[in-house]
């Protein structure tokens, strides 16, 4: 089934009844060339760009609950190209492209809009750091302007420019950046990855992970055992507990970010805005919804709902920045469980163990990154090789000290990043 | 979330600053090799249930707190000085 407007037109005129479900509900089979642990944006991209670019089939997604449940409808929508250091840089930037390219590849509309992302500073030392940050994304050929404090008042006159505490100088501008409808680019890559004759397998939690003298067998799962000849962790909110049925130990703390949405609005915020030294972001949904949050609770939490006094802080930093926002009835709130690294940046790597795999420790940014990541993580698990966008994501860079992706230089603490 | 200081009593946990794992009191001999290091350092169990982390009582009486709570439903089930935790 190919979407198109002739089609919407058709289906309009005879009453919707054409439209099927855009992907099956198969039994497990027995044995499986791949098995994708993970029924996320991450697990399903990994298994839409294995059938698309390396002409693999014979591959299962088991989903622990139900497609788009976990993070990938948890997240506020972000997808941006701003990182500043290399092994960051060069993946994201190759996220991006694919994004900018996805909605003809998947003959999906998953609402990219490259509304542009502002992200404020507020002194002199700020403004060098966002110059160079902003030099940084052009070398790796994407886009970036830096504004000044009148350019920026143009842009978005409704901030609070007599702020005293964190007066606004300008902000770096990015303008490929933006946002995505996060359901759709689940089920966007679940229909791609299903019509190319991947099974999703829904409600099939891992229970076990089956592996002889060094060599990944299959798993075990509540609908039975699976063999695989290759296995891949994509579990990004629950990757410890995953990766302990292969006993493993991850460089993983999980931790609760929080966010909010607003009634719908007319438009009234065109870009993203962050608002860093406040902990605070925000974009105006398609639907109107004001889209915001702030920073995370701070501690370990896998409970999907955070406390009080961060709700507190995030409305607090809003109103400081934009008070036209304070009569905005808050419709509902959420915490996502974040993949904390300690070095702030992913991993995307083979294991000690032959034919597993693991994609993990996403922080704050694993919904801009699904494009990218399962880019690149089919290429590793298809060729056994690193993508050139990918060279760095490796496991053993905290062991060995060497090649850690430090983007704000913060130190090993987990919470930190 | 409250946290019942040993020395202070119950605390909003806005009073105290959140270190990580209590990991973080066994700290390996310097000559202990990469892969202890590794495990002090990044690696963490990261339990979904109980777990005991350290806590910094910053806004009280500057004691460090090892807390065991459930990191399920945020339930602090006990408290104990640092001080006593290591010994």
């Amino acid at each position: 089934m190919r979407f198109s407007g002739l089609r919407v037109l058709k289906e309009g005129l005879t009453g919707n009844k054409g439209w099927r479900p855009h992907w099956r509900d198969p039994e497990p089979k027995p044995e499986y060339d791949i098995v994708i642990i993970g029924g996320g944006g991450h697990g399903l991209s990994t298994a839409y760009y294995l059938a698309r670019d390396h002409g693999l089939k014979n591959i299962a997604v088991l989903e622990r609950g139900y497609i788009g449940g976990g993070n990938i409808g948890r997240n506020t929508t972000i997808v941006r190209a701003n990182y500043f250091l290399q092994g960051n840089s060069e993946f994201y930037s190759h996220s991006l492209k694919l994004w900018e390219g996805l909605e003809e590849d998947l003959n999906y509309n998953v609402m990219h809009s490259q509304r542009g992302i502002i992200n404020l500073f507020h002194s002199d030392g700020q403004r060098d750091a966002a110059a160079r940050r902003g030099n940084m994304m052009i070398s790796q050929g994407d886009d970036a302007i830096l504004l000044g404090r009148e350019e920026l008042r143009k842009m978005v006159p409704y901030l609070n420019f007599d702020d005293l505490r964190f007066p606004l100088y300008g902000g770096l501008y990015h303008p490929r950046g933006g946002t995505a409808r996060h359901d759709a680019v689940a089920w966007g890559y679940a229909r791609g990855a299903d019509q190319r004759g991947v099974d999703l397998i829904q409600n099939c939690e891992v229970t076990g992970i089956d592996i002889e003298n060094g060599k990944v067998k299959g798993v075990q799962t509540v609908r039975g055992p699976i063999r695989a000849k290759k296995v891949a962790m994509v579990a990004a909110g629950r990757s410890s507990q995953v990766a302990a049925m292969a006993g493993m130990r991850l460089p993983i703390e999980s931790h609760i970010l929080q966010a909010f949405v607003t009634e719908g609005l007319k438009p009234v915020i065109d870009n993203v805005i962050t608002f860093g030294m406040g902990h605070f972001y925000i974009s105006q949904s398609d639907k109107g919804g004001l889209v915001f949050g702030g920073d995370l609770d701070f501690y370990a939490s896998y409970a999907a709902r955070g406390n009080l006094p961060t709700v507190e802080h995030v409305m607090e930093a809003g109103m400081a920045l934009m008070p036209m926002i304070g009569k905005a009835k808050v419709l509902r709130s959420w915490g996502g469980i974040m993949d904390m690294s300690p070095d702030g940046s992913p991993i995307i790597d083979k294991t000690h163990i032959d034919g597993l795999y693991v994609n993990c420790g996403w922080n704050y940014g694993g919904f801009k990154a699904v494009p990218g990541s399962g880019s690149v993580f089919a290429h590793l698990i298809a060729t056994g090789n690193y993508h050139p966008a990918s060279t760095r994501h490796r496991l053993d860079r905290f062991r060995t000290g060497r090649g850690i992706i430090d983007e704000e230089g913060k130190g090993s603490q987990h919470n930190l990043h | 979330m409250r946290i019942t200081c040993p020395h202070c009593g119950e605390r909003d946990h806005r009073e105290f600053y959140y270190k990580g794992h209590a990991l973080a009191l066994e700290r390996p001999a310097a000559d202990a090799g990469e892969a202890a290091w590794d495990d002090y350092v990044y690696l963490r169990e990261n339990p979904a249930g109980v777990t005991r982390d350290l806590w910094y009582h910053e806004g009280g009486c500057g004691a460090w707190v090892v807390v065991t709570r459930s990191t399920l439903t945020h339930e602090v089930l006990s408290t104990e000085p640092a001080s006593e935790a290591r010994a």
